[in-house]
């Protein structure tokens, strides 16, 4: 599979065509805004929780494929998971479109956010993968300012 | 793929690809298509060897030191002023100051011009159509002096609203500053016309240059142009040389930008004399290798001629029109009549981020994104587009490759 291909498989581009988990949360707990200043991408992520666990992630924003699909994908992975697991997940995450872990290890721990290891070819696009993640981050902890990329 | 344009070429491409080392370069194992020429452009192999032999042969500091290394690195650098004079028809070669770039350029004219002189309710007068580096400046200044930021609108096809410009001129308008060509759009302003407003309202003008040395003949002294800055490392020269051209008058009346060695004629604790123009600007040792480069791509240019140079580009301009015009997918943002050959776009379906990549990995080089002119994205009512912008050494299958690639983009996000 070429590096293009690995980049846009079909689960990213679905997930950029049809966002899961798409618009607001009502009676969220946490909502914050990230923003890529470089591409202008914008994200803003809502969570609720129950107790220490996530109940629901919903996101709103404008982007590449890339970011769409991460904040989608994040989405649907961080439902049901523990704060603890959230944070290992995230971990895990940055590991594989960063250093490149390898795709089928990442599986395993992973699930379908493995679809990202293509990323790691791309460094200009790191970024516009983990902005969602960031961005939750900042959602959990309630932090008003703007996370940016930069 | 069509056949390329059977007019007879202007020059001889493949000799002047042959100049650019980088172009010989393969990207991803494809071919080089370089298309971000807006951005930077690639460098002749005379402006390296002008480099290269510098700092070999000439390597000394300027204007001070009576040994022969000092004499010729004076003579470099004071010869790269000259013909700079020579390119803009600048009166005096004193009128042309080194500086980094476009932006400290706009930056020098905003600290060492405006900021003394400004009061509260003064106002300054910028395009919507600007480059960050033509709007913070101004705003910096605005904050210091209390005086007001003003911004000529534009319209859909990205061409500024002369009746709004005019409406906003008056006795309070103190500087009028406008891009020349607009690095996001491509739009040529008729700044001569803009300028001539601006005067007749007492204002100074300035040009930011930096999107139109490189692709048509500008002439300071027709322009009647207060200021004019531009970039050596879009004009085919290196990173870190640009000129600010100031009218002498201008320039002598200003307060120094910075302090330090070279820009003083006597120092002591009690009273410093400053150096005349240009010298007064240039504080500290300059980048001399960058000057005598910037001489070697004003050469290079020169040489080819601007006027072939635009008839070039605005042919392939017109090519990449027309073959992008087959691509039902591609929405061109900036559509002014008078345009340089800069190509912005979008894609319904796909975002300009995931364009530039899918080009990439296809050897097509383009920008993608807000292009420091976030304000005319918002007026245009895009968050960034992908932008194509051709140089003189560009082909018709630089352009045929970018078609292709935009196919791949529809194929790939349907």
């Amino acid at each position: 599979m070429s590096e293009l291909n690995e980049l846009y498989q079909q689960t990213i581009l679905d997930h950029n065509r049809n966002p899961r988990n798409y618009g607001v949360l009502e009676d969220a707990d946490g909502e914050a805004d990230g923003h890529n200043p470089l591409c202008g991408d914008k994200v803003r992520i809502y969570i609720a929780l129950e107790g220490d666990t996530i109940r629901s992630a919903r996101f709103e924003g404008v982007g590449c494929a890339i970011s769409t699909a991460s904040a989608s994908l994040m989405t649907e992975a961080l439902e049901g998971k523990t704060l603890d697991e959230a944070e290992e997940l995230f971990a895990g995450f940055q590991e594989l479109v960063t250093t490149g872990q390898d795709a089928m290890d990442a599986i395993e721990s992973l699930g379908k956010l493995a679809v990202f290891a293509g990323v790691r070819a791309y460094p200009m696009r790191v970024k516009c993968a983990t902005l969602a993640w960031h961005t939750f981050k900042a959602a959990l902890n309630q932090e008003t300012a703007t996370v940016t990329t930069e | 793929m069509r056949a390329a344009p059977a007019n007879p070429p202007i020059y001889n491409i493949e000799k002047i690809r042959g100049d650019f080392p980088a172009l010989q370069e393969l990207m991803r194992g494809k071919p080089l298509a370089y298309l971000d020429n807006a951005a930077t452009t690639q460098k002749p192999q005379a402006v390296l060897d002008v480099i290269q032999n510098y700092y070999v042969s000439s390597n000394a500091n300027i204007h001070r030191a009576v040994h022969l290394l000092a004499q010729r690195a004076t003579e470099a650098y004071e010869s790269a002023r000259e013909k700079t004079r020579q390119f803009l028809n600048a009166e005096r070669a004193s009128e042309c100051v080194f500086v980094r770039g476009t932006t400290e350029a706009v930056n020098l004219a905003a600290n060492a011009y405006a900021r003394p002189r400004l009061k509260p309710g003064d106002e300054i007068v910028v395009s919507a159509m600007e480059h960050h580096s033509n709007i913070v400046p101004w705003q910096l200044v605005c904050q210091a002096t209390g005086a007001r930021l003003r911004v000529i609108p534009m319209n859909n096809r990205g061409e500024l609203i002369m009746e709004e410009y005019e409406a906003l001129l008056n006795e309070k308008t103190q500087i009028v500053s406008v891009v020349h060509v607009s690095n996001a759009l491509g739009t040529v302003n008729p700044v001569r016309e803009i300028g001539r407003m601006a005067h007749e309202h007492g204002a100074v003008f300035m040009v930011d240059g930096a999107q139109a040395v490189q692709h048509m003949r500008v002439d300071v002294q027709e322009l009647n142009a207060d200021f004019y800055a531009f970039s050596g490392h879009k004009l085919y020269g290196p990173t870190g040389i640009g000129i600010l051209y100031g009218k002498h008058e201008h320039l002598e009346s200003m307060e120094p930008y910075e302090g330090g060695g070279e820009m003083i004629l006597s120092v002591s604790f009690e009273k410093t004399t400053y150096n005349d123009p240009p010298h007064k600007f240039e504080a500290g040792t300059p980048n001399i290798a960058g000057a005598a480069a910037l001489e070697a791509a004003l050469d290079y240019v020169m040489s080819l001629g601007v006027e072939r140079i635009a008839a070039h580009e605005k042919r392939l301009l017109e090519y990449a029109h027309e073959t992008l015009s087959f691509n039902r997918r591609v929405q061109l943002v900036g559509t002014a009549a008078e345009k340089a050959s800069v190509i912005s776009f979008v894609m319904d379906s796909a975002h300009p981020h995931d364009i530039g990549t899918i080009l990439d990995s296809d050897g097509v080089a383009i920008r993608t994104g807000h292009h420091c002119a976030q304000p005319a994205m918002e007026r245009l009512g895009v968050p960034a587009t992908a932008r194509a912008s051709i140089g003189l050494y560009n082909t018709t299958e630089d352009i045929d490759a970018l078609a292709r690639s935009l196919n791949k983009v529809a194929e790939i996000f349907g």
